[in-house]
């Protein structure tokens, strides 16, 4: 396997960083809910939140060079057994995931810096805070992060559906070329 | 002409009367001014304290000198003012595990009756309510200082503490043993109407 992208492959690189963002956000989601019902006296109460702000910083790096990525290698063109409509969805789905994804990570930090502190990253080092003395600003990005979470899941779910409906309906390769096995089937489809 | 005598007798009466008990002036605590604090304090884990406060708050008060237990007092908090500079613990602190505060947004504290006990120390008692819970409570307050202010005005002010159990307020988060009182301390001053 590459690890650029081609016009009809997704490479190494795209592949990785796709399954990392996604096992991430998910441990992410359990860990916020999971985190916020935990009793004072529970040996999570610290570290979990700790755990949570410093993997939503460097997923944030994470999905900064994932743009970055994109820009350089490029992405693979649209099976051409693809409806327009499918298309369509499609790309509205991808553009407000990235969105979606940043703004909740966004919100996150808000929530954690809203009273000038910094945000420390495994103790590593410390994000300082830009935005402070804005009355209830930590209540608000709450809220903005928690709704956009369960907006994000939402769309997680029609993203992973379109998959499995190419997959299983549609049998075509835009699942297997995510998982880097669709190479010789997607050459196939490019030429029916 | 004797039920005339009668009437301005009780009137006479009701005069004297009223000027003993009107010498109770009004204030209006200097929220404005910010010359006035509503702060508590809690234990945390029994290993230190911390103290936090309410930002916004007004609230009235009578006040007599030579009668003390005349007094009057009257508070009103917005409980989403309140600040332990910790942004993410003050947003847990406004979620239904302490104050709730988008369901009850206002704390109110009002005195039904003043307990002289000389020396400028008196015991409030009154009724708070928090969380939408009203319950009896006493303040242990004390008169700090009055007088003239160098702007024209007149001046008094005061400290009062109170304690009671977070859970008497119907507040669900336990914190522990140590932590299952809560201190509120007051630090009033009020200008004269």
């Amino acid at each position: 396997m590459k690890l650029g992208n081609s016009s009809e492959q997704w490479g190494g690189v795209s592949i990785a960083i796709h399954w990392l963002v996604a096992l991430t956000i998910f441990g992410m989601f359990g860990l916020g809910l999971y985190m916020v019902e935990l009793s004072y006296y529970d040996p999570w109460y610290k570290s979990a939140p700790w755990l949570h702000k410093s993997v939503g910083a460097l997923l944030f790096v994470v999905m900064l060079a994932r743009l970055a990525w994109r820009r350089v290698s490029g992405v693979p063109r649209e099976l051409v057994s693809h409806k327009t409509w499918e298309v369509k969805l499609a790309h509205w789905v991808h553009g407000t995931l990235y969105l979606i994804i940043f703004l909740i990570i966004f919100s996150g930090y808000l929530i954690v810096t809203a009273k000038g502190s910094g945000l420390s990253v495994f103790g590593w080092f410390e994000i300082p805070s830009l935005i402070s003395d804005v009355e209830h600003l930590e209540d608000m990005a709450g809220d903005i992060h928690r709704w956009l979470a369960y907006f994000l899941m939402a769309l997680v779910t029609l993203h992973a559906a379109g998959a499995l409906k190419h997959h299983f309906i549609d049998r075509d390769v835009t699942l297997t070329r995510m998982l880097g096995i669709g190479a010789k089937a997607a050459g196939r489809n490019e030429k029916s | 002409m004797a039920l005339n005598k009668i009437q301005s007798l009780i009137a006479g009466a009701a005069l004297l009367a009223g000027a003993s008990f009107s010498n109770a002036a009004d204030y209006v605590i200097d929220s404005e001014g910010m010359h006035a604090f509503v702060q508590f304090k809690i234990s945390h884990l029994g290993y230190s304290w911390l103290y936090g406060r309410f930002n916004k708050f007004d609230g009235t008060f009578s006040y007599d000198a030579a009668h003390p237990e005349m007094s009057k007092v009257s508070v009103n908090i917005d409980t989403s003012s309140v600040d332990s500079n910790h942004a993410e613990r003050d947003k847990h602190i406004r979620t239904d595990d302490f104050l709730d505060v988008k369901k009850f947004p206002k704390a109110t504290f009002q005195s039904s009756r003043v307990v002289d006990k000389g020396n400028g120390e008196a015991t409030i008692y009154g009724a708070l309510t928090l969380r939408g819970v009203t319950k009896e409570l006493a303040i242990e307050a004390q008169h700090v200082g009055g007088g003239d202010d160098p702007w024209g005005g007149y001046r008094d002010g005061f400290v009062g503490k109170t304690r009671f159990k977070l859970k008497d307020f119907g507040i669900p988060k336990y914190l522990g043993p140590a932590s299952e009182e809560i201190e509120i301390i007051l630090s009033i001053e009020g200008v004269r109407k």
